[in-house]
This record gives C-alpha cells, structure tokens and sequence, in this order.
C-alpha cells in the first residue's frame, strides 16, 4: 500500500458526484434502550451466568461484571475546529489527546483515547442516548457516534493480587510506573484481546467484547483460583 | 516413601561434615526401585554419590556404562527419568538439576538400549551382534538411506531408538502458568558476577529481575572453601558477603530472586524466557498452596528486559583421553563441589590431569577431606602459583608436562595411564605410568557459558586469551545485552567483581536511573598462572587405534569419529556436526563443543577460529510441555466465542459446529435423529413453514461519513451510486488480484450511513482491508469505520410462515408493498428498539430481525413463545448451507478458494464495468489469465441416478472432476466439487462444483473418480436448483 | 519477539500486538486502466526480498489499529526507525553499510 497524501485523479470526480451538502451528519440514530421496565426483564449480560456472587473468604482477587453501561465509540480528527469543544460540551469531560489515557467524572462517565482518531466512551447504560444525541447536536465534520453497549461489558478487577493475575494474562506492563491511574490501552489478553484501563489504585476495568466474555471470564478464574476470588453480585 | 522403611543403607562417600546439607534431616529416595537415603540440600547427583553409585546410565549409542562428570546444567550422563506415579512422569532430568526431596523416584533411562537392539535385530542382525565398533558416524545415514521405500519402516524404530526417556501416558495433574514480566534490568546467573550487577541495579532503584538456574543463590560462591584457598571478600568467607547481598535485594520492592529459574532463550530485543520449577524440589506433584488451591508446578516468565546482564559463568572444560567416559572420570569443579557444597567425595584416590592453576582446588579439597591424592599431572612444563604450590606444600606429587593420557577400569576407574605428553607435536613423549586410583578428574580450561549470547544469531568470538569463545558484545543482534564475570572470559574474582560492577552501572545509566552509592568488596590476594591450551591429549596409539576418547558423552561422539568425518571430506564443522551428532539435542554442546572443533582443526590443520564459531539456539535446557503451554490448555485452550442466544441452544440440545472460534448451532436434533434426519426436517420445515437461525455471528461494520458510498464503490466490485435510503443490496469482494474474498449485504440506513455485513470469518480482517484502503491509499475521504459484530444479535426468520410470525412481536408494518424485498425498518421488535432488514439467504420470505445483544435471548424466546403455532423451527448451519446451496448462493472460503473470479462464479450481474473508480479487483478482470475461456467456473451437479436409490447418492465434497473416465492415469482433473448435500426438496442429492470452462457445458456428463476406486457420474446443470425465477423471497 | 515502537502510541509496544503486512511504499498505481499486463502485474506479485534494510507495512492491530511503516534489517532483526503513514524513511539500504559478517559457524 502506499501512503498517497495527494487527492487522486478519480476521487474528486466521485466526490463531487455526491449530489447534497451534508456539513451536519444524517447518521441513523435510534435509542436502543428499551423501557426500564422492560430492560429489567428482559435484559441478559454477557456474564451473567458465569459471575455469579462467590466469597472465597481472604480472597487475593475481587471480579465483578459492571454490566449493562452505555459503550460508544467515537471517531473523528481532533485537529477540527470545534471537534473537542464539541466533545467536552455533550459529554462534560476533557477529550483526552494524550495517547493511552483516560478522562473520568464522578457520574460514572469516562473517555479513553484509543487511537488519534477514535475514543471508547463509557456512561450510565440509561445516559447512552442522551450523550450519543449530544454528540451527534455537539459535532460536525468528519466523525462518527456508534452504540456498542451490547457488544462490550465491562470486568472489575481488584485485590491484593490483582496485578499478578494480570501479568498471568497480558504483554502489557502493568507495574505502577508503567500503568499509574488513567492509563488505558487496548491489550492482548490471554488468546484475545480487551481494553485495559486502572480507573483507581486499586481497581483495574476489563471492556471486553460478549463474544469473548465467557473465555475471558473463565481464564480470569482460573488464574485467579490460587489466590482465592470474591465474585461481587 | 514410607517412613517405616529402614533399609536404606549409609551414604559411604558422605563426609562427616562440612557442605551445606542439613544432616539432621535424611530424605529417602529410590533409584531404580531401590531405596536410598540423602540429606536436605542434596541434589539427587550429590546423593547418588554419597551413595557409591558410580553407574548411573548406559550410553545413547556404545550401551557403556556412564556415571556423574559434572555437578551442573552441563552433566551429559545423569540424564534420568524422574516420577512416582504415572501421571508424574519426567522425562530428561539432569540429577545434577534435581534437588532431592523425600519419596523422589528416579530411574535410569535404559529403554534406548532395548529399542536400539530391536531395531537392529530387525534390520541388521549381524550388526547388533557385533555392537558399537560397527557403527561409526553416520552409520544411520548410510545405512537406512536405502531403498528409500523402507524408510517409513526403518524410522518407526530408528525414532524409537533415539530418545531419551519416555512422556507419561496419562494426563498430567498439574498446572502451569506464564507470567509476563517487564524489568529494567535482568540479570542472569547469581555468581559473584550476578550478585554484584544485581546490587548496584537495585540500590539505583530500577526493577531488577535476578535469576539462577541453581536451588540457591550464589553460583560459585556456594563452594568456596578455605579449604581450597578460596578468597575472602572484605576479609570475610565469600559466602558472608553473598548472605548479606541476598538479603538486602530481597528487602527490595522491585527486586525479584528467582532461584531454580534457568533463562533458555534469548530472543529479539531483549526478551528472554525464563523457566521457573516452583515445586519440582518438594514433590512428584505440586502439593496445594496455603488456601488448598492448586498452584502452579512450574512457570514460564516472559521478560522484556531493557538490559540484561549474562552473568553465566563458565564451563570447565574436560580433557579427551581415553575411556574418559568410564564412571569415576569427572570435571576438576565438579569434584571440588561436591566436595564442598554437598559433603561428599566422588572416590577414595584421586588422580588429577589440568592445564591450568584454578583445578587444583580439587587437590586441595580432595586432601583436606581426608582422601588421598594420587598424583597431579599438570600438562605446563613448569607449573607454579599459589596453588600449585600449597599442594606441592601438603606432598602431593605434582608431574610436570604431562597428562592422563587413558584410564582404566570398566564400570568404575581402577587407574589411570600417564605421560609426559607434547601438544605440538602431539604426541607422547616419555614412558607410560601406571597409577592405581578410582577417580580421575580433569580440567582443559574454562568455557564462557555464552549460550544466551548466540541465540540471536550473534556468532561468539575467539579469545586468544583465554582460548575460548566470548560473547559477541556491541553486535547487533545484542542491543542491551551486556555480559560481565566469567561468562565474559573475567575469571579472577576481583575482575569479576569490577566488571559486573561496571555492568550494573552501564545498565542503570541505560535506564536512566542516577547510580546509588555501591562498592566492591575488597578481594584477598591470590595469585595464578596462565594455562596452557590443551584439548584432545595424545595416546601412545593414533586416535584412529587408540581406546575411545570421548568428545561429547551425551551423544557418544569420539575424536576417532571427528576424525573420520574430516576424513571423509566434511570440513566444515556445521557438516561434522550434523554427521556425528555432536552437540544435537538437550545437551547444546555445553562439554564437547570447542574440544570437538580443536579436533576438527587439528585434524584439517588449522585453528580453531579459522575452524568456525559456534551458534547455540534455545532451549539451554530442556523445558517440560506444561510450562510451554501454561494455561492455555482444555476449555482456555483457544477462545470459544459465544452469541447471546447460545444459553437456548445448549438447552435444546443443539449439536455445535467450530466456525472460527465461534460455536455455532450445527442442527438441533430430536429425539433419536441423525444428522440427515434432523437436517432433513429443518430444510422442509423452512420451506414449507418457519424456521429461525442465529445469525449472529456475522461480521457487522458500520460505515458513516459522507464519502462512505464513494468507499463502497471502490471497495466492493458493483455499484452503490443509486441504492436509496432504507435498502439494501447484496456485494463482493475482491483482492485486487480479481479473486474473490468476501461477500455480504449492506444496507443503505441514512444517505451518509451504512451497516455493511461480511462473512463470520472475515468480521477483523475485512475491517482492517476497509482500514487499510483507508488509511493508506484514500486518506481524502470522509469515511468512518466501527465494528459493531458483538452488539448486534442477528435472529433469520425465513419461511413462508415468517411475515405472520414476526408481525406478531413488532410494531413495523410487515405489508409485502409497504415493506419490500431488500428493505430495513426500524422498530420495536418484542419491545426492543432494532432493525429489519427483508433481506433472504435461503430464497423464501425472510426477516433478519437486529437487536442489542443484551436483548437477544429475550427476542428468540419471544419467537418461539409466538411461533409453536407457526411451525416455528429452530434451524442449525447445515440446514442454513443446504438451503442456501439450493438456490445457488455461494459461501466464501467454500465455494471460492482465492482463485475464482465474480466472473467463474457467473455473477457478472454484481460487477460494476461501467462504474467511474476501478474498483479494487477491477484490473486484474482482464487480464490474460482471467481471460482464459477455460478457467474453472461455478455449475451445479446432479448425480446421475440409474436405479431406486440413486437419489440419495450425494457426490463427496472435494471430489475431483474428469471429463473421460477411461484416460489414461493420471487423468487431466477439470475440477472439484466444493459444496454437496441431499435436499430433502428436490428428493435428490444435488453440488456445486467448478468445473473447466464449466459455464458452455450445462447437460453434459462428469466423471468422480473415488478413492475406493469407484467412479461417480453426474451432469453438469445451473447452479440455481430451487425456485430459478426467485419469487418466492418477493412474497 | 520484537518491541515495536508505534509512532501513533508513542511506546514501544510487544510485537503479539502488532500484524505485518508486507512491503511498505507499494503504491497502488493512480490509473488502472492504463496500465499494461506487466505493469500490473508487478504491482500484485512482486515483492524486494532483501538481506539487510526493507521497508515494511504494519498495523497496531491490538492498539490503535493505524497502519504505520517500519524499517528493519532483515538479518538482526533491529527496529531501525518506525514512521507513520505518508511519511518516508530516513534510513534505506544505501544510507546504512550491512554491519553482518559472513561467518562459518556451528550451530547446536
């Protein structure tokens, strides 16, 4: 592949093809929350018949599921005008530039940076909506708002022993000069891969996709058994 | 072992006292099912020893007899199999490795010899009689090279033959485990050299890994002796020093000791795996840890270091003399250390044959324990040094210029022949002497243990100076690798200490950590005389004649054999090798590898460098199964992925099929059906009533940016300018080689907004070809990309049944006007927000209803709570492939294997010839090889039935496709069958298949050849079997 | 196992989280249509497989999926820069000497 800076001779033609102006995006936007009482019902998290509450007693490793948030995946180019501006209006936290890092409130909302153009963000599972509109009011440009709560949950890790099931587990250094508070990475993990993140000094979150929710839930287990587990409820 | 047992007998080679066994604490152990007792402390070499066994194994190709030469990693003959219990077995465990603890079952590994003499009896009856003086190198090669048709006979014995003891036969108990490390600095070996490195790393405050492959920290300062004259560091025993070095590290936060932890590889930028045995000193089997948990028998760390630091030591070196091989003929250290760490000694009288000052120790050692030393004979002309002299002090009679030249005695030396020798000449000067003694030890110098150093391919260096290899430090393959002590040819411990010094400071720098305040001990003064270089001694016969001087005892190589191979025209020393098997397996030319090429290069005549360098690749030690696997074994062997519905699926009894690491439902059976009859019954029940499928498991990426349908256009081979709002359209993929390699439909949700499907497999990398084309070749467009595979759970309802079915549980307006094939709608679907889309992989009316997955399971129950009425039917991929197969539908990476076309699969009404951007694949349609009128196009195949039952015969998938069964072999093949089923629709079977211009040849006859030599018959049809005008997904 | 500096993280990074891709600068050529068979032709299947410094195409596929270019010798396998998209090297197989050394050797 190449690493073409310059416009093709064809691209233009099919761009000016297009036949409106689209400055503001017209993305199909649906809540996809059903009602609570609904959710309450019906709702099924990917972990949900594997974490089921478990004390070990003096347990080295506390795990619990933080199901049921609101994930959505943003992308876009910072160097827009008005692109960060826009993000820190609708979310109410700083869009963080600095690579590996994570901004987080008190209500439970957080964003991490992913790439140079793309931000995990995570919120109260009934705020999706609500932001994902924001965003969508908040932006304009190139960039781009997708809903995958149901696609990720979210495992707590804390313990004495957490950063050695840890380092049973991934590549990723994870010693306290290396991954201090509000460091966040994508990670491979076992055979998979997650999203590593320390939101506390003493609690680590795994976003981890529901497909690979069971593998993961059950290797963290099982490297966990030797130190005894706490499973929160 | 049973504490009941008192027959164990004394230790008779065990020392009143001394060493650093607990000799109130007696452990009992069995050796070839005969018990024995050792001490706490004991390695099971130092016990078998203490207790007079000098016979431990039979060698790998001569059946000799062979007893301990070394006391560490480099110890060719006490190779052993350990293990009480069957599920415990250990192959290939060195004795000298092996701490020994209570109720340790040990046995020589004899099964070779048995295996050996099978395989010749077998094939060469008249050399198994003769034995070893019959097999010289590359008698294997030369003998089984012919006829090559007996090979897969003769290599069933000849692989039996070859190993070193056995895998147990029943699961292994244990578990094991990774752990990944990152360190600023790693420091491999705990000598003097590790001690010193380790300690100026972690008083700077870097993070400091230090290793040793020993049961205790400390490498040779474990037997230091006054005894032998061994110095005092700050005028204190060395081991003082070492205690309070270890226990300020130990106080450090982010120091790591980790002991009985052997570094086997060292591969690209500095990352080096460590093996850690973590129980194998205390039981067969790990025991449980303080909580009752299972804990980890052994662990393979993965480090990434920014320095390390090989602090190794050396090898002594033995000398080459004839029938050295025979039990009692050890290393001059060895000796000394078992002596000194393990209170024992190898024998009674004791003959030593050096080169240089630092074996005397032995002497010494041997002396102050009370046993009686025979002789020195010392290879120099006119030994001195402090060493020499102290022996010559205590009357040791010390015989200048000479050297062991053959020992005697057959299980266990009985004497030892010496005589003034001249290495130039080589040749035996002077008369031959006969000494009486049961233990000979020798020294021909010392080998940097430069193993780790080579495993990147940095070739060791010749040292004149110390005749030995040397790392090759500052090579490129050696970025952040250091090496200090004697594994960097330093061997006064004063070098050591100032070396290793300066290595711990250069590592810190590297780290840019500010070096703390350290110092090296002051060192006692003890002063040595050069060494002489000496490998192979001289006999007073020609090597070719004179008794077996062994070169590599592991793998029985003689110096008669490295002759012969020069001999015989191999000169380089890679081919000498391979043709003697010098250095081959877990031994890795740790005792044999320099005195096999001074051989080599006295017998070519020239030297060693000029002979060639030597390349050590990992492991350094054999490493088990189990650390290698760690966790990633029975159900956390590969990630099984999961849909949201897959908890129904389990309850139905459904049967699983391994789709990538998916599992999907393969077919639901019930009651007492098969496969065919459950397939059967899902197929009829979807074209006549409802069926449901978990379709979840689709890669689903969606697409937003207002150059998203420009991106679709250049990225898929036909046309997306005109697809309006709210439809969706079916589209291919191509490499732009013009070969296809993913399909699916997109739909079009917003004019700037798009979800695109792809295949289950190619979900990741169809996302990283859309990031690729993207990222690096159309950067100008406004295009974003997200995978939403995991979030949505997909449900196919499809039959004619579905529309009645699914407008039970939605609020969208089903109307087959107002909701058309290819459409996507939005709505509650069982109260959840989700999407339709008509869109229909099977040809009836179908509905792929789209919902958060956290809502899946709810909307399939709903399903079947509404659908009992309907017939509705779970259906599995079998059914899904029959169905599909039935009208022609191809799937990816079946049907199309990277060299078909859109155009061998007759789909040029998905190619966009006209659209403005050549699309990628669009080129290679034309050219000449994509041209050709006979490539192999997609036909459908019905096999030709000729009686009752024929219509059942469903031709094998992969079946290869002739035009004239009568051709001659081999027959000119025209193509395969890629896809083949029964429908239970067309009561017959039907395939796909491409067949050679297979596209002009609709109604002609095909041909099947079958591996049982039957021949199938088919004719070539359309490939769309079912419903050709495709009316019935418009319903 | 390498460690690979991404110029998009701004770490170094171990080589599990990253995919190779093949050589780097292959530029898909801006007219199809116009090129001949063999032009064409080199641009699919032809490939420099050198003994010393190449040019090669990764993604960060554990990380921030960004494709990115890496300069490595061939033989000792050193990271000798890592550059992002659209940019070009700084070190090429003239600018830097082999520093490998042809040597008989054994290997075990």
């Amino acid at each position: 592949m190449s690493d073409a800076t310059t416009l093709d001779p064809q691209a233009g033609a099919a761009v000016d093809a297009q036949p409106q102006d689209m400055t503001s995006s017209q993305t199909s936007v649906i809540d996809q929350r059903p009602t609570p009482e609904v959710h309450a019902q019906c709702a099924r998290s990917p972990l949900a018949h594997l974490f089921t509450a478990r004390d070990d007693g003096d347990a080295g490793i506390v795990l619990q599921e933080k199901a049921f948030l609101g994930h959505l995946t943003l992308r876009g180019d910072p160097a827009q005008p008005g692109f960060a501006e826009g993000v820190e209006a609708a979310l109410g936290l700083a869009l963080p530039l600095t690579p590996a890092t994570l901004h987080q409130n008190e209500g439970g909302r957080s964003i991490q940076w992913l790439s140079p153009d793309e931000w995990l963000i995570l919120v109260p599972g009934e705020e999706a909506f609500t932001v994902e509109k924001a965003l969508h009011e908040a932006l304009a440009g190139r960039y781009q708002v997708v809903n995958v709560s149901g696609g990720q949950t979210v495992i707590s890790l804390s313990g004495d022993q957490a950063r050695q099931v840890l380092m049973k587990s991934t590549p990723t250094d994870v010693h306290p000069r290396a991954f201090p508070v509000g460091r966040g990475v994508p990670a491979v993990f076992a055979k998979a891969t997650l999203v590593l993140r320390r939101v506390s000094e003493s609690e680590f979150e795994l976003v981890v996709r529901r497909s690979f929710a069971d593998y993961l839930g059950r290797w963290l287990l099982d490297a966990s058994e030797e130190f005894g587990v706490c499973i929160k409820g | 072992m049973s504490q009941q047992d008192n027959q164990t007998a004394a230790a008779p080679r065990r020392l009143a006292s001394g060493g650093r066994i607990d000799r109130a604490t007696p452990l009992t152990f069995t050796f070839n099912g005969k018990r024995y007792q050792g001490l706490a402390g004991d390695t099971l070499a130092s016990a078998l020893m203490a207790n007079g066994l000098d016979v431990l194994n039979a060698s790998f190709k001569y059946a000799r007899p062979r007893g301990l030469v070394a006391a560490g990693a480099e110890e060719p003959n006490a190779i052993l199999q350990l293990g009480s219990t069957e599920a415990g077995q250990v192959p290939n465990v060195r004795a000298t490795q092996q701490a020994l603890y209570d109720g340790l079952e040990a046995h020589a590994v004899s099964g070779w010899v048995k295996a050996q003499k099978d395989l010749m009896s077998r094939f060469l009856p008249q050399v198994g009689k003769l034995g070893g003086k019959f097999m010289p190198p590359g008698f294997y090669y030369k003998t089984f090279m012919a006829p090559a048709s007996l090979w897969m006979t003769y290599e069933k014995y000849i692989r039996k033959a070859a190993g070193l003891g056995r895998s147990p036969l029943e699961e292994d108990p244990d578990i094991y485990d990774h752990l990944h490390q990152h360190t600023d600095v790693l420091v491999i070996g705990s000598g003097p050299a590790g001690l010193m490195a380790a300690l100026v790393a972690a008083r700077s405050g870097a993070r400091v890994i230090l290793c040793d492959e020993q049961e205790e920290l400390g490498g040779s300062l474990l037997s230091m002796s006054a005894d032998c004259l061994d110095q005092t560091l700050d005028g204190q025993p060395a081991i003082e020093w070492r205690d309070a070095v270890l226990a300020e590290l130990e106080a450090c936060e982010d120091v790591q000791l980790l002991p009985r932890t052997t570094a086997n590889g060292y591969h690209d930028h500095n990352f080096v795996t460590l093996h850690e045995r973590r129980t194998e000193h205390q039981a067969d089997l790990a025991p449980l840890n303080a909580r009752g948990a299972q804990q980890a028998r052994s662990r393979l760390h993965r480090v990434r270091a920014h320095r390390v630091i090989m602090a190794t030591g050396a090898h002594e070196r033995p000398l080459v003399y004839s029938h050295n091989d025979v039990p009692g003929n050890l290393l001059a250290g060895a000796v000394t250390t078992y002596l000194t760490r393990y209170g024992v000694a190898a024998g009674d009288k004791l003959v030593l044959s050096v080169n240089n000052d630092h074996a005397y120790r032995a002497a010494l050692a041997w002396a102050a324990a009370g046993r009686e030393v025979v002789a020195i004979a010392d290879a120099r002309p006119d030994p001195a040094g402090v060493m020499v002299e102290a022996a010559r002090a205590a009357g040791i009679r010390i015989i200048a210029g000479a050297a062991v030249i053959e020992a005697k005695g057959e299980r266990r030396v009985t004497g030892a022949r010496i005589a003034a020798i001249d290495i130039d000449a080589f040749s035996v000067t002077g008369a031959v002497e006969e000494l009486a003694c049961d233990t000979i030890a020798s020294s021909g110098g010392y080998s940097p243990v430069v193993h780790l150093a080579a495993h990147t391919g940095a070739r060791p260096v010749w040292s004149d100076e110390i005749h030995g290899f040397l790392p090759a430090l500052g090579a490129p393959m050696l970025k952040g690798f250091d090496a200090c002590g004697a594994a960097n040819g330093s061997f006064a411990l004063e070098d050591v200490l100032v070396a290793a010094y300066a290595s711990g400071v250069a590592a810190v720098e590297a780290c840019e950590f500010e070096t703390a305040q350290a110092e090296v001990p002051a060192v006692s003064e003890l002063a040595e005389t050069p060494m002489l270089p000496l490998y192979q001694v001289p006999h007073d016969k020609p090597t070719a004649r004179a008794p077996k001087q062994f070169v590599d005892l592991q793998n029985d190589v003689t110096a008669a054999g490295i002759e012969l191979a020069t001999r015989e025209g191999f000169e380089s020393i890679e081919h000498v090798k391979r043709y003697t098997a010098m250095g081959f397996g877990t031994d890795q030319g740790k005792l044999g590898n320099i005195n096999g090429m001074a051989v080599a290069a006295r017998c070519l005549g020239q030297t060693i460098p000029d002979t060639g360098t030597t390349v050590f690749r990992p492991n350094y030690t054999p490493v088990t199964f189990g650390a290698i696997v760690g966790r990633h074994c029975g159900e956390l062997f590969d990630p099984i992925r999961y849909t949201a519905m897959h908890e129904w699926h389990v309850a139905q009894g459904a049967k699983f099929e391994d789709v990538g690491q998916w599992k999907r439902p393969w077919y639901y059976p019930q009651g007492s059906e098969d496969m065919h009859a459950a397939v059967e019954r899902e197929c009829l029940a979807v074209r006549e009533k409802v069926g449901v499928l978990d379709a979840s498991t689709l890669g689903k990426i969606d697409i937003t940016g207002r150059d998203a349908r420009e991106f679709l256009n250049r990225i898929y081979t036909n046309a997306w300018a005109k697809l309006g709002v709210g439809k969706a359209r079916y589209g291919l993929m191509c490499h732009d080689d013009g070969m296809v390699m993913d399909d699916g439909v997109t739909t079009c949700l917003a004019e700037d907004h798009f979800l695109m499907t792809t295949t289950t497999g190619g979900a990741a990398s169809i996302l990283e070809w859309l990031e690729l084309w993207h990222q690096t070749e159309w950067p100008e467009l406004d295009v974003q990309m997200t995978s939403v595979t995991d979030h949505w759970a997909t449900l196919t309802v499809t039959g004619p049944e579905a529309r009645a079915l699914v407008g039970e549980l939605t609020d969208i307006d089903l109307d087959r006007d107002s909701f058309k094939f290819m459409e996507v709608r939005e709505g509650l679907i069982a109260d959840i927000p989700g999407r339709i889309f008509r869109i229909s992989f099977t040809g009836e009316l179908s509905y792929e209803l789209n919902v958060p997955a956290n809502y899946g399971l709810h909307v399939w129950k709903r399903l079947f709570e509404c659908g009992k009425k309907y017939g509705l039917t779970p259906y599995g991929t079998e059914t899904m492939h029959v169905l599909r197969a039935e009208k022609g539908f191809i799937i990816v990476g079946q049907d199309t294997d990277g060299s078909i076309t859109p155009e061998d699969l007759g789909m040029q009404w998905c190619v966009g010839y006209n659209k403005p951007y050549s699309w990628i694949g669009k080129r290679a349609l034309s050219r000449p090889d994509t041209r050709r009128d006979d490539r192999k196009q997609m036909v459908g195949l019905i096999p030709t039935r000729k009686k009752a039952g024929d219509e059942r015969i469903v031709l094998p998938e992969g079946s290869q496709i002739v035009f004239d069964p009568e051709h001659a072999i081999p027959m000119p093949m025209v193509g395969h069958v890629t896809s083949s089923y029964y429908s239970p629709t067309l009561g017959h079977g039907f395939a796909l298949a491409v067949v050679k211009g297979g596209a002009k040849r609709i109604g002609e006859t095909v041909f099947l050849p079958q591996a049982d030599g039957t021949t199938l018959e088919a004719e070539i049809t359309s490939p769309v079997f079912y419903d050709k005008k495709g009316e019935r997904q418009h319903v | 196992m390498m460690h690979i500096f991404c110029p998009y993280c701004g770490e170094l990074r171990e080589e599990e989280e990253f995919h190779v891709k093949g050589q780097a600068h292959i530029e898909r050529p801006k007219d199809p249509e116009a090129c001949s068979d063999a032009e064409w032709g080199d641009y699919l299947f032809f490939r420099n497989n050198p003994r010393g410094v190449h040019h090669e195409l990764w993604i960060h596929a554990v990380g921030c999926r960004k494709y990115f270019n890496i300069t490595r010798h061939t033989v000792t396998y050193e990271i000798l820069e890592t550059y992002r998209m659209g940019e070009q090297p700084t070190i090429t197989g003239e600018t830097k000497a082999d520093p490998t050394t042809q040597a008989k050797g054994v290997s075990a």
